[in-house]
């Protein structure tokens, strides 16, 4: 990975590196050579080692997978498998033990161990980044160095910047700001692991953050937290969710010198575009827009075909990421109104609680397996605080529906039912019945969006 | 029941469910200290909404977003009157 003209900083929440360090030292506690050519499982936990382990890694590991700390011990014996990892990079806040039989184990960290100097740098590297599967399985989504970051250092522009962001440096939008720091030559506060945001805003504003980048849901925390104004940034930058207009609006207000600006972006499509004024959705002449990233609009879903896709999926049963014309479903559904196009939601009944994802499907499987339900429809309902929440329509089997001195406690058992089998964001908030549910001619569900 | 004690009984029936610890609740509580997280936070607007017929953070205006317990508290209040 090149640099700019002007040398990298890395501030984590305990240590601070600066790239060009990396020439004659290294994180890793085995050389270079150790690596190269491998498929390395990226499984460490603190922000700043895996920033590390990335640039040492990249161009010399045949393949880094960009494993979440947070997966699974199934999970990621699934994607070690999938990925053909024969190498495993870990640290001191993650655990070596998740992953056995991973093949070399290398501990990763912050400090900094000298080294006589670097291997020259190999083929290019693939990088894999995660994304959720219907069953809760992730997907393994191949890109390169080039679709991640191709471009984003010229648009990083000649002054310096300080970049912070709140997310895993593992997902497509941390990832994008890490690569625009360090590819553009600037600086970026890493965030840490249980650090509340209030500590968070002060580190970014001790070291003069001016760019800053989280999800919808990281920047209502922010405005709830007192400390917002603790930073003075000249861009504020959302992605991840929907961002709705009175979010913007709290922005502007806050941050009234910044400009306020959400990206739409997703792991397989890449980054498609960037709104900077302020308003949500984005202009609709941007569906026609000539350029490297294109866009179309079919059964009101949008379509993106660009060089920042990712080229494919590594699991084989799973249906293409491209389409033989080059273009990504991004299953996310659009509203025209006018001059301006509105994300309304998703197609597939995926809801998205505070960031995290929840298929309808997933929860509705469980709400079925009890005797006593015909059917079930989940669904987002807009919440101010999560973007959205779990809720519940259930249709009973007709003898339960007939007493319904019963029907409270069939409620409290269905939740009940839920929340054993389910993470606490996917369990309905609330749970209503109904007499019949809608559906289409060829028998699915039909699914309003919230 | 007023609207301050439909809401604090809300946060702690909402605590109960999440299996969540609820610091003692007071006016000058921080709301990221009370020991709820954002799900919880989404769980209590949605169903105050459909208490008190009020979604204070859907409003046309831009709101302050509550730092305190009593900020969250009067913010129903005003939305009422």
């Amino acid at each position: 990975m090149g640099a700019g003209a002007r040398d990298p900083v890395l501030y984590g929440a305990a240590a601070t590196v600066r790239l060009s360090e990396l020439a004659h030292a290294t994180s890793l506690s085995a050389g270079p050579e150790t690596v190269l050519g491998k498929t390395v499982l990226l499984m460490t936990g603190d922000a700043l080692a895996t920033a590390l382990a990335l640039v040492e890694l990249d161009g010399v590991a045949h393949r880094l997978v960009l494993a979440t700390p947070d997966l699974p011990p199934e999970h990621v014996e699934h994607v070690r498998k999938t990925a053909g990892a024969d190498t495993i990079v870990y640290d001191s806040a993650s655990d070596q033990s998740r992953a056995p039989g991973a093949g070399t184990a290398i501990l990763g960290g912050t400090a900094l161990k000298p080294i006589l100097g670097r291997a020259p740098v190999a083929d290019e590297s693939e990088w894999i980044l995660l994304t959720s599967g219907t069953t809760g399985a992730p997907k393994l989504v191949l890109h390169t160095l080039d679709s991640l970051g191709g471009g984003l250092a010229a648009r990083e522009g000649h002054e310096p910047r300080i970049w912070a962001t709140f997310y895993d440096l593992r997902r497509y939008g941390g990832l994008q700001i890490f690569l625009r720091a360090v590819l553009g030559g600037n600086a970026l506060v890493l965030p840490g692991g249980a650090e509340p945001i209030a500590e968070f805003l002060a580190r970014a504003a001790a070291h003069g953050v001016t760019h800053i980048s989280g999800t919808p849901s990281h920047w209502r925390k922010v405005l709830m937290s007192g400390a917002a104004r603790q930073i003075d940034p000249v861009y504020v930058r959302l992605s991840g969710e929907i961002a709705d207009q009175s979010l913007l609006d709290a922005l502007t207000a806050t941050y009234p010198r910044a400009t306020i600006a959400h990206a739409f972006a997703s792991t397989e499509a890449g980054l498609a575009f960037e709104v900077e004024d302020a308003r949500a959705g984005f202009p609709s002449a941007l569906l026609n827009q000539a350029g490297p990233v294109e866009l179309k609009v079919e059964h009101d879903t949008l379509f993106i075909r660009s060089p920042r896709t990712a080229t494919r999926y590594l699991d084989s049963d799973v249906a293409p990421l491209r389409a033989p014309d080059g273009y990504v479903d991004t299953g996310d559904l659009l509203e025209r109104r006018g001059d301006r196009c509105f994300f309304v939601g998703r197609g597939g009944g995926v809801i998205n609680v505070g960031g995290r994802k929840v298929y309808a499907e997933e929860v509705e499987a469980v709400i079925n397996g009890d005797s006593r339900v015909r059917m079930s429809r989940v669904r987002a309902r807009k919440s101010p605080i999560t973007g959205a929440v779990v809720v519940a329509e259930v249709v009973l089997t007709e003898r339960a529906a007939a007493d319904e001195s019963q029907h409270q406690s069939i409620r409290q058992a269905l939740i009940e039912r839920c929340r054993e089998r389910l993470q606490s964001h996917k369990v309905p908030t609330m749970l209503s019945f109904v007499a019949t549910l809608p559906l289409t001619p060829a028998g699915k569900l039909i699914r309003p969006d919230a | 029941m007023s609207i301050r004690s439909t809401i604090t009984s809300e946060f702690e029936q909402v605590a109960a469910e999440q299996k969540r610890r609820l610091a003692p609740l007071s006016d000058d509580l921080p709301l990221l200290e009370s020991g709820l997280d954002s799900l919880s936070f989404a769980i209590i607007v949605a169903r105050l909404e459909d208490a008190l017929g009020i979604d204070p953070f859907s409003a046309e205006e831009p709101v302050e977003f509550p730092t305190t317990l009593g900020d969250f508290i009067r913010l129903y209040e005003h939305s009422r009157a």
